[in-house]
């Protein structure tokens, strides 16, 4: 006799025991601490507090400890905790301009103001794996240097001084936030922005890779790109003047591209931005070749490019939502399946039937159909 | 770090404001999909955030929650939504359709006639029903403001000229107040009917795809169709094993490695009442055949 | 989990299911627990403000309220609500003297592709009783009656305007004291007497 499926409760609740157990794995290995994530795996912070939004890196190694190293899971529970938060305002404009520089290059120019400082980067290294990191040894102490308070003007703003490139995009009125707002189109570039810096490293480096194949070229080249930590204030209505909250780490990415001009304009090369939390610099440099790419329209450039389609693009570069979407196929469909297997064996009924008449056997056709 | 402290029903009070704002404007356009700032939910989109932040709007402590997927309370997802709820807002709740006050559902309408008292809250995955012929929300957005849905017949009418029939068999789409077409989400079509001047407000929330819709009381919803080749609901031809209802929509259970298979009704509380009442399991000569 | 005051999140919910219901129900009256607020406001408009306005919904006041400064004062501090001197740019639009209410072409109507974009005004009347309307529509099985005082003489010809707009509109609800009623842009007149 079938009885109807029950307990779905409980298999709930042993699943999660169950996840809970082999999160901690072998007890004889000792817990990984939240520390040992935020110092060892900090490049993974730093993504999942950016695509995360949110700038908080203990939060993010918890997040990171709970979802066992998956990043998409880890970036989720952020953005979950995030959105319980109360919002007091949008903080002034940072200036990347002041950053306290830890790593600054550019593409563009041999020397320039403040140099060119290579700072902690995988660049160059040797893709060797260093079996000395199987055990913990001795990594000796970096060799610094007394900090010399240079400058570091912004490549662009350089260019910039001397019309060589566009103005910087000038923020007009609020800045938009479409995590208080559904976006809706065209976005103003602040919206696409904050969309980029949300979205999928591995999305915006596909798509940014696109247009270095000519789906969307636009001719980059990156005038610089530089991690360091920058200042945040806040405007209290309160106090009247705006008061710092800390700093945070960033990496700024300017890319100079393809230029532009008109009878009325001189030519000038373009901009594309890039900006992440924290130190990453690939997905800085993807999010400022999609941001150039999406603004084919506005430079009157030919679109129809993935990367250049705006609401491809700004739709489809959250993680969150797509993995959520994409794995909603393992809810339970069978009430559709059953609306569509219904209608599938009538077709088919019909169909045969149709051959019946018109004298195929049924077997010959189903033969055809196997071959 | 300190552990975070929830509001009733989880969204913060500003959160339901602007949802509760939506739902009005949704109540007095009827069909139309309002844009609302969804919010990241603590559980995946695509899982019934839109349905859920719906219910956490409307929901008060005197109401009396049901949650169904599939038509049944008892399916995993239904419960795992149920316990949210009775975590955050410790409402009271049900799986007797009749007591609910609010019914918050994935993929069915109960089959019991709902009242004025109740309301009926569907969670939605694509909200727009031009969405499979026209993936621009720009330009679904401009067919909708001119009331431009010939694009919609032709696809079925295609269907017809290909299949013989409207090859929709859920999520089919509806028409409600001669005005706006509208993706009544992925119930089977043998439950469109029951959206027709319901006495239960009707509420849609697609909480990925931002958009918020409803159907009032007593609103008339059209099935599309065409004279030659009217909508018609469909059901498998048999009747429920367990309470040989005739009337109910019928989930397919495959019971051995042969292929053999039977029908139960996939409202687990229409079925569980009807024994109640006495109905029983029909004569096993009136199966159907396994390769019906 | 931690149990914080929600006596304020309770009285929002039952405010708002309130109108949801009559929003649901054209014409139908329902009373709310009202909320004190200064004159000339009802408690009941008073709940209604408290439950559905903040600082992303601006609000417009009719000459009758801003006249009365305590007012905007009261919504400021406990809504957070901007005021806003174009009835067009409002979300919502509290009316104190329903006779002298600006047509509702004064109002934000919505657009053809985003008609949510529109003014919901909240009218304070004296009683529902009078001259009635007799109403179709969504939310209504057969028809419905509904009669309001004091209204402006060419009302129902207002109303039958805003339909014809359609998506395009207006919303109004209705307050005496502690009672709702509202009229969404959907309904329909069918007979007036």
């Amino acid at each position: 006799m079938y009885v109807a499926v029950k307990g779905g409760e409980r298999a709930i609740d042993n699943a999660h025991a169950l996840l809970a157990d082999r999160r901690r794995g072998d007890r004889d290995v000792p817990a990984i601490s939240l520390d040992q994530i935020d110092h060892q795996l900090a490049l993974g912070v730093d993504r999942v507090m950016c695509e995360g939004s949110l700038y908080d890196r203990e939060l993010a190694a918890l997040a990171i400890k709970q979802a066992r190293g998956d990043m998409i899971e880890a970036i989720f529970l952020l953005r979950a905790y995030r959105t319980t938060l109360p919002r007091f305002g949008a903080s002034e404009s940072i200036n990347t301009g002041a950053m306290d520089i830890r790593r600054r290059i550019s593409a563009t120019f041999k020397d320039l103001p403040g140099g060119q400082v290579l700072g902690p980067t995988f660049d160059y290294t040797h893709r060797l794996l260093d079996h000395t990191l199987t055990s913990d040894s001795d990594i000796a102490p970096a060799a610094t240097a007394p900090a010399d308070q240079a400058t570091f003007r912004s490549v662009a703003d350089l260019l910039a001084g001397s019309g060589l490139i566009e103005g910087q995009a000038e923020a007009s009125g609020e800045v938009g936030d479409l995590t208080r707002e559904p976006l809706s189109f065209p976005a103003g570039r602040d919206l696409r922005l904050q969309n980029l810096a949300r979205g999928d490293e591995g999305f915006l480096l596909a798509l940014a890779y696109s247009t270095q194949r000519g789906f969307g070229r636009n001719h980059p080249f990156a005038g610089e790109i530089r991690y360091g930590e920058v200042e945040v204030e806040f405007f209290a209505e309160d106090a009247g003047f705006a008061v710092p909250l800390g700093a945070i780490a960033l990496t700024e990415c300017q890319m100079v591209n393809q230029f532009t001009g008109s009878a009325t304009q001189a030519p000038r090369f373009t901009r594309g931005y890039g900006i992440s939390f924290g130190q990453n610099e690939r997905k800085s440099m993807a999010m400022a070749l999609v941001d150039r790419a999406l603004r084919a329209k506005e430079l009157g450039e030919e679109t129809g490019s993935p990367a250049q389609d705006e609401e491809f693009v700004l739709s489809h570069s959250d993680n969150v939502q797509a993995t959520g979407f994409v794995e909603h196929l393992k809810l339970p469909h069978y009430v559709d399946f059953q609306a569509e297997l219904g209608l599938l064996r009538k077709l088919q009924a019909e169909f045969f039937e149709r051959q019946a008449q018109s004298g195929t056997p049924k077997e010959a056709i189903m033969q055809d159909a196997a071959e | 770090m300190t552990a975070p402290v929830y509001n009733f029903a989880y969204l913060d009070e500003q959160t339901k404001r602007m949802i509760r704002r939506a739902i009005l404007k949704a109540i007095a356009i009827p069909g139309y999909q309002v844009p609302f700032a969804s919010r990241e939910m603590p559980m995946p989109y695509g899982w019934g955030t839109g349905g859920v932040q719906v219910t956490a709007a409307i929901l008060g402590p005197q109401d009396v929650l049901k949650v169904i997927d599939q038509g049944s309370d008892d399916t995993t997802n239904a419960v795992s939504i149920r316990k949210f709820f009775t975590r955050t807002a410790g409402v009271r709740t049900t799986t007797a359709t009749l007591e609910a006050t609010v019914i918050q559902t994935r993929h069915r309408v109960p089959e019991a006639a709902l009242s004025a008292d109740q309301v009926l809250v569907y969670q939605v995955p694509i909200p727009e029903p031009l969405r499979f012929l026209e993936p621009r929300e720009t330009e679904t957005r401009r067919m909708h403001a001119l009331s431009e849905y010939g694009l919609m017949h032709v696809k079925l009418y295609e269907d017809i000229a290909r299949h013989g029939h409207i090859a929709t068999a859920y999520a089919y789409p509806v028409q409600v107040a001669s005005r706006y077409v509208m993706d009544p989400s992925p119930i089977p079509k043998f439950d469109n009917p029951k959206l027709s001047n319901c006495p239960a407000l009707q509420l849609f929330g697609a909480g990925r795809e931002k958009r918020i819709y409803a159907i009032p009381p007593y609103t008339r919803v059209t099935s599309l169709d065409f004279d030659d080749h009217p909508f018609e609901p469909y059901r498998h031809d048999a009747s429920c094993e367990l309470c040989a209802a005739t009337d109910s929509y019928l989930d397919e259970v495959i019971t051995d490695d042969q292929g053999n298979r039977m029908f139960v009704c996939s409202d687990t509380d229409y079925c569980e009442h009807r024994r109640a009442l006495g109905h029983g399991p029909i004569a096993a000569t009136q199966k159907e055949p396994a390769d019906g | 989990m931690s149990a914080p005051a929600f006596g304020m999140a309770f009285a929002s919910q039952a405010a708002f299911r309130a109108l949801m219901e009559c929003l649901s129900r054209p014409g139908e009256i329902r009373t709310l627990e009202g909320v004190g607020a200064p004159p000339p406001m009802a408690p009941a408009t008073a709940a209604l403000v408290r439950s559905l306005a903040d600082y992303e919904s601006p609000i417009w006041l009719d000459p009758a309220f801003a006249a009365a400064p305590a007012i905007a004062e009261w919504i400021k501090f406990h809504t957070g609500a901007p005021i806003v001197a174009a009835p067009d740019k409002a979300a919502f639009a509290l009316v104190a003297d329903s006779l002298a209410m600006p047509t509702f072409l004064k109002f934000a109507q919505g657009s053809e592709e985003y008609p949510d974009r529109s003014t919901t005004i909240i009218v304070q009347v004296e009683r529902f009783a009078g001259p009635a309307l007799t109403l179709q529509g969504p939310g209504i099985e057969t028809t419905r009656d509904f009669a309001a005082a004091p209204l402006p003489a060419d009302f129902a010809q207002r109303l039958r305007d805003n339909r014809e707009m359609f998506p395009r509109g207006v919303d109004l609800v209705f307050v005496t004291g502690q009672a709702i009623a509202a009229l969404p842009r959907s309904v329909r007149i069918v007979e007036e007497r």
